[in-house]
Order: C-alpha cells, then structure tokens, then sequence
C-alpha cells in the first residue's frame, strides 16, 4: 500500500466562541500526489491547515504526517511539512535572505547549508537580486515567492500552499506553478488550497471539498469530472441572428445578443455533431469558449446543494 | 529534532535576536546609556553630593549597583516583550511554530537575547558609571551570577507579559505601573534600613530589592538582605516564571488558535 503523505480521522474543531469550523473530517493525501483541498470561505480550508501545520490546535480527531502522529510525534511530523500561507508573515524589516536562512535553521540545518538552501531557492524563485534588501520592499508576487522559498528550504516532503496566487498577477502566476509542478514532480507531495479553479483543474489530480466543516467530495480530479453531464459554451458567431435557432438532439441554444449563443451540451454529445448542427442551420462560429470552468460548475453544484440552493 | 538541530534553531534565534537589537541600537541601546548618564549627573554628583554617606560609602557609589541592575532588569524584560510581541503581531512567530523547534528551545532563544541585551545595556552603564566613579568589584562570581539570575527571571516575566498582549498599549502598562515602580522601591536609590518598619516588611516583598541587594553585595559588599535569602527568593522566582512560561507556550496560549 502507498504511504500517506497525509492521513486525517475524524477531527474535529470549535472555537472559544463557539464556532464549529470542522465536524469531524477524515482525509487522505497520497505520497507525490498534486492534491487540491477546495471550499467556499469559511468552509474549513484553512483551519485544517491550521491544525496539520500546528497553529490550530484540535478539538478531537488524528492527524498523521507521513506516518507520523501530530500529537506523539509533533517534532518529526512538523520536520515533514512546509507551509506557505494566505498571509503575509515574515518579519517586513528581515531581508529575505535571512528569513530564509533563519527558516533553514529553526529546522536544524546547520548554518553553512541554510545559507545555501536559501541561495538556491531565492535564485530558483528569481528573488536573489533581492536577497539582501528590506522584505517591505518587495512587490506583492515577490513576497509570494519569498515565502514558497522559505517553505522549501527544508526541502519538506509535504509543501502545503494555502491559496498562493490571490492578487498575483498571471505572469508571476504562471511561474510559481511552473516550479511548484517542478518540485512535485521531483516527488514532494502537494496541497493546494485556491479559489482559482482552473488553477486546480490544471494542476491537481486529486480533490477534497470542503463545505462547513465536512468533506462533500473526495475522488480523482477526472472521476470529478466524469461527473458533470451538461456543459455549456458561449459561441461568437459570424453573422447577426435575431432568434436562437432551434437545433435537433439535446443541444440546447440560447441568444445572448446578435451575435452571441450558448449552446448547453449534453456529455455525450461530440463538438463535432454540435457543429454539424448549427452548419445545418447556417450558424457560422467564429469562436467558442466554455461559459464557467468545468470543476466550477461542478464546485457550485455541491455547495449549492450542501446549501439547499439546488436539489 | 535531535540535539544538534537544537542547538541549530536556538542559534538561530539567539543570533536573530541579537542582531535585531544591533539593527535598532537607536532604540535598544542609545537610551540606556542616556537616561543612566543623567541619573549619574544629577542624583549622583549634583544632589548626591549634598546626601552624603549611605550604608557607609559614598552616595554616588552606592546607587551604581542598583541603577546598573535596573538597566538590566528593565531591558531584559523590554527586549522579550516587545520582541516576542511585536514577532506574534507580525505573525512571523509562526515561522518557529510550524517548525519542529521544540518549544524549550525558542523559550531558550528567546531569554538568552534577552539576557544579552540586559548584559550589553548593564556594560554600558557600567562604562558611564566609571566615567563618575571608581568601582572595584569585591565578588566577581556572586556579581555575575546575580545579573544573568535577574536577567532571566525578568526575561521570563516578559515573556509572559507577551503571551498575554493583545495590543501594544498590554506591553506598556505592566513595564510603566508595576516594573518602573517596583524598580524604584527596590533599593535602588536608598537603604531600606531608613524605612519605617511597617515599609521595610513591605519591601520584602518586591523581588527586586533582592536582586539590587544581591548585585550590590557582589560589587561593594553591602547589603540590606542576607545573601541566601536574596538568592533563593532569585532563584524561586526564576523557577516560577519558567515553568508558567513553558506551560502557556506549550498550551500556545496567544500564540494557536
């Protein structure tokens, strides 16, 4: 059987004021796995991160790091795991070599090789050329990046991103994945929390939900996407229409204006047989897109219907 | 971690510690050096002068011990309040409680910075005071052994000032209503022998006449309090601090949610 990178059993958490943030959840993390952990705010993301990372202490349940029992083993668990949180949460006045270098040793390594794990990954994340100001200086993405290389610096077996990329722009964005899919590939295990859901879509290939406090979902990112059996595609057209024309099979067509449609697709319908449709009634497509991301729309559903919205 | 990744990560905050008090030397060190001056110029040399003896020595010389250990007890305690406060109000405490250091170690690291601190300030005013006075030093061992025991004992009761802050007006009123007057009433700059009994009996109380009384022993070999009692009153306190240090960083109280 593969090792977990993670294992969760029924854990649970309340706040002092009473909130209930997770309800028992259980939970597990392949080793290598690129794994993404999604849920609308306040669903329990965070606080789940809290409590594997040691900044949330739990109410009840088990939490396991590669084996090792948070609670028994705190020291060998916390050796395993690096974090990059929401928040920014470095010392604004350090330079970031030294916030990576002193993260290098409050993890035991002796000073000559924090020294040189921090070079190693402030280059690899493009920062040494800011390696020795202020950290109060460093653009929004910079500090993003500052903190995926003070993560790394220990080189963990388990790297936790706790929505990495909000307010990054999509260049930074781009190379951020790039060398987090690089380090994965490289066999370190990968949790990801986002709102970006192509993000996750692209990146991930294992899924939790979590909605108030109880996983709604657990699967492979294609059985989740098995799962949907409508989409829907906005489709800019040639000529101007005054009606949506009405198309045969289960394709459903709706104007927006002159020249725009929507077309809901039944799964089983090919691209191909919707083009020989609207050819058939003399559509001419010059563009098509997918109106909302797959796992969006999927997303939606389950929290909707966890919400009562839709049944 | 085994010992060696210890000793790596309290290196490592020790070392953060002390080059934040280098960095902001304006503020950790400069102001010392200034308040003690004045203290020497003016209750030392000006009024002093017109004091007279006290327990047999000259005033000036009589009030070096004491305001030497109130620039140790009172950095001491600054530098772990607002260090360990302003690291929890930044959030960057976190970057220690994620780790595997265990919590013994970043207590260490943190009261060994305040320890340095409380030494580099006490040298200071020990460089000011010579420029006033001559000091020869009667116990070297019982003079060093009483500044670390206060700069520890006063290290831990500011750790525990920032366990419990919430704001940054929570580091400010203990140092101001209790530290400052406690500090005053400590024997810094008089002999508790010229209280009236009722205000000797409540002396006793406050730690520090213990510690200004230790250290003046060990530099002039005088003292309002017998040497054990001074010690072990140091010591009980240290060991009491310590331990409610400990607990409410292993509870991580302040610190996880």
């Amino acid at each position: 059987m593969t090792e977990l990178a993670l294992s969760i059993r029924g854990l649970r958490k309340t706040y002092d004021n009473g909130v209930t943030a997770l309800a028992g959840i259980d939970l597990d993390v392949a080793t290598g796995d690129f794994f993404a952990l999604l849920g609308p705010n306040g669903a329990g993301k965070s606080t789940t991160i809290g409590i594997v990372t040691s900044l949330v202490n739990r109410t009840g349940g088990s939490v396991q790091v590669f084996g090792h029992d948070l609670g028994n083993e705190r020291e060998a668990a916390l050796s395993c795991v690096g974090v990059v949180p929401q928040e920014i949460n470095f010392n604004q006045f350090e330079k970031p070599f030294d916030i990576v270098s002193n993260q290098a040793g409050f993890y035991g390594l002796p000073r000559k090789l924090a020294r040189e794990r921090a070079e190693k990954y402030l280059r690899q994340l493009s920062l040494w050329d800011k390696a020795h100001v202020a950290a109060r200086t460093l653009s929004g993405g910079m500090k993003r990046r500052l903190m995926i290389a003070r993560a790394m610096v220990h080189e963990p077996r388990l790297l936790i991103l706790d929505e990495p990329t909000a307010g990054v722009d999509i260049e930074i964005r781009r190379s951020m994945w790039q060398f987090v899919q690089g380090i994965n590939a490289a066999g370190t295990t990968v949790i990801l929390t986002t709102h970006y859901l192509e993000e996750a879509e692209s990146l991930c290939r294992n899924i939790a939900i979590i909605d108030r406090g109880r996983i709604v979902e657990h699967t492979s990112m294609k059985a989740l996407l098995a799962k949907l059996d409508r989409e829907t595609f906005v489709l800019d057209l040639v000529d101007s229409m005054d009606a949506a024309p009405t198309v045969s099979g289960a394709v459903q067509l709706r104007r927006i204006d002159a020249t725009t449609l929507e077309a809901e697709v039944p799964r089983d319908t090919t691209l191909n047989e919707l083009f020989a449709e609207l050819g058939r009634s003399g559509i001419r497509v010059r563009s098509l897109r997918n109106k909302a991301n797959r796992l969006e729309e999927l997303f939606l559903g389950l929290v909707e219907r966890g919400n009562g919205v839709a049944q | 971690m085994n010992a060696a990744g210890n000793w790596e990560a309290l290196k490592t905050i020790v070392f953060r510690e002390v080059h934040r008090i280098l960095r902001i030397w304006g503020q950790t060190l400069v102001p010392p050096a200034i308040t003690m001056t004045l203290y020497f110029a003016i209750f030392g040399k000006l009024i002093g002068a017109r004091i007279g003896e006290m327990d047999g020595m000259r005033y000036i010389d009589f009030i070096v011990p004491g305001l030497i250990m109130m620039a140790v007890i009172q950095n001491s305690y600054g530098n772990i309040v607002s260090s360990f406060f302003g690291a929890k109000f930044q959030r960057f405490i976190e970057e220690l409680l994620v780790s595997p250091t265990p919590n013994w170690v970043i207590l260490l690291g943190y009261t060994l910075g305040a320890v340095a601190r409380g030494l580099m300030v006490g040298a200071i005013v020990l460089v000011v005071a010579m420029c006033f006075t001559r000091i020869q030093v009667q116990h070297p061992l019982i003079t060093l052994m009483t500044l670390l025991l206060s700069s520890v004992m006063f290290a831990f009761a500011g750790f525990i000032n920032a366990v419990y802050a919430k704001k940054f007006d929570d580091i400010a009123i203990v140092p101001t209503f209790i530290l400052t007057p406690l500090t005053y009433l400590g024997g810094v700059f008089y002999s508790v022998a010229l209280l009236p009994p009722f205000w000797q009996r409540a002396s006793e109380l406050n730690p520090i006449l213990y510690t200004v009384n230790a250290f003046r022993y060990g530099l002039l070999g005088v003292s309002d309090v017998p040497l054990a009692t001074a010690f072990a009153v140091m010591l009980g306190f240290t060991v009491v601090l310590g331990l409610i240090s400990m607990h409410l960083l292993s509870r991580g109280k302040g610190l996880r949610a």
